[in-house]
């Protein structure tokens, strides 16, 4: 079976590691097949990998990944024309190359059950209202979204009532906000941004207003990259502590996740490490030899996701930079794989959907 | 206007559908219920009947048809 329905109301974070591994390692098998059969690149590449998808493998660990990069260079898909209902790209930016990821109804709405299960089981059922850290028209054209507008609209559904805190010129709608937080006195509120938009546009933004924001109840996601933020040797720890001085915002969850495989993001915990769900999941590469890194040691990443199934994207090596820090005993209590990204690896493209904006600064 | 009246009125308004075709509509069936059509269909619902849906049932709410079922869940009869 390669539908996620007799998975899906698995709580996210539960599983140990042979029950995991397990579960995820036939999830990708199946997947591998599917694609083998349906996508004649992937086809060929399985081929001249000498990989035959027909004989079993005891660990996802042995069935080759791609390179994220292909998704730049080929058009990828493992499903007709005519059910393809949407693109999404990494990149809304020109002069860059940008990946195009194609999907049919089934993959995105198990994309933002996934999204749903996993950010859920952070914030809670209940919707909150919400907070946009970005500007209106990034999610104007409906056939095709950017990585920052999917996101967006992918968060929207765990918003009640919704603001966008910038207007198109980026400037802050700062009388809208006022208004929105006079309203929600007392409540939690969600906010949502590209981190390098929360930096670039609305922290800097804040700073000309002399009367402050006081968004202490304010729970911040976050995502996208710190690409940019490394350049202008801004560390996450700076970013935290600035949001907290300018406007009171205490609870930060970073996140990492990639438009080529949308929904299964990985959400930082309260002890500040990123986790897998048992919807995905992530090993790190030496990349002498792209073997297999032990907790601990920092290598390549590879993602895998058991989402993909218009296009052949469920086992990823990505440009990033890891290390998988342990599983199962993250002294926040979630179960899986708990990891930190620590950069890119040298000579990989800029990239990272925050950052496709930032490419015009 | 009954609830089923405001309940329509709220599927044609969004998705500029004529009424005939209601009773048939599922989620993706025609452009305009994409993602972003769908959550401009929940903001309507939840305004018209005061309520507010969890994310689940938000999800799930995948047809005309439905749409109705979930409702009941926050007592709105259609």
């Amino acid at each position: 079976m390669i539908d996620i329905n007799d998975i899906i109301d698995i709580a996210p974070f539960s599983l140990e590691k042979g029950e995991k591994t397990k579960l995820i390692t036939e999830k990708l098998a199946n997947l591998t097949k599917h694609h083998y059969e349906n996508c004649r690149e992937y086809h060929n590449m399985l081929d001249a990998c000498g990989f035959d998808p027909y004989h079993s493998v005891e660990s996802y660990e042995d069935i080759p990944f791609l390179p994220v990069r292909l998704f730049k260079e080929l058009t990828l898909k493992s499903v007709p024309e005519e059910e393809i209902f949407k693109t999404m790209t990494s990149s809304g930016t020109t002069g860059q190359s940008v990946s195009k990821i194609y999907l049919d109804r089934e993959t995105s709405n198990s994309q933002q059950k996934v999204l749903v299960k996993i950010v859920s089981s952070f914030l809670g059922s209940a919707r909150l209202p919400m907070i946009i850290a970005d500007c209106p028209s990034v999610v104007k054209d409906r056939k095709m979204f950017s990585a920052r507008g999917a996101g967006i609209l992918g968060f929207s559904i765990f918003g009640a009532e919704k603001i966008y805190a910038l207007n198109d010129e980026m400037q802050l709608n700062i009388s809208g906000l006022h208004e929105f937080l006079d309203k929600h006195k007392g409540k939690s509120i969600l906010m949502f941004g590209f981190t390098f938009m929360i930096w670039q546009h609305f922290l800097s933004e804040l700073l000309k207003y002399s009367d402050k924001l006081d968004l202490s109840n304010v729970i911040l996601i976050h995502g996208g990259g710190w690409k940019k933020l490394i350049t202008q040797k801004v560390s996450q720890q700076e970013f935290k502590d600035r949001l907290n001085s300018i406007c009171g915002i205490r609870r930060v969850h970073d996140y990492y996740g990639m438009v080529e495989q949308t929904g299964c993001i990985y959400v930082e915990c309260e002890k500040g490490h990123l986790h897998a769900s048992v919807f995905s999941d992530v090993i790190t590469r030496r990349p002498n030899d792209l073997s297999v890194c032990e907790y601990g040691e920092k290598g390549i990443v590879e993602v895998v996701s058991v989402l993909p199934k218009s296009y052949p994207g469920h086992i990823l090596l990505t440009e990033d930079e890891g290390i998988v820090l342990g599983e199962d005993n993250c002294e926040c209590g979630r179960k899986g794989k708990f990891f930190t990204i620590t950069g890119r690896i040298k000579n990989a493209e800029l990239r990272g959907c925050g950052d496709t904006y930032a490419a015009g600064f | 206007m009954t609830n089923l009246q405001k309940y329509a009125q709220a599927f044609i308004t969004c998705f500029g559908v004529t009424e005939d075709k209601l009773a048939e509509l599922t989620y993706q069936s025609i452009s305009e219920w994409d993602s972003v059509g769908h959550m401009g269909l929940i903001a309507e619902l939840e305004d018209i009947f005061e309520i507010m849906m969890d994310t689940d049932d938000i999800i799930d709410l995948s047809s005309f048809e439905k749409g109705k079922e979930i409702l009941k869940k926050y007592d709105v009869e259609i």
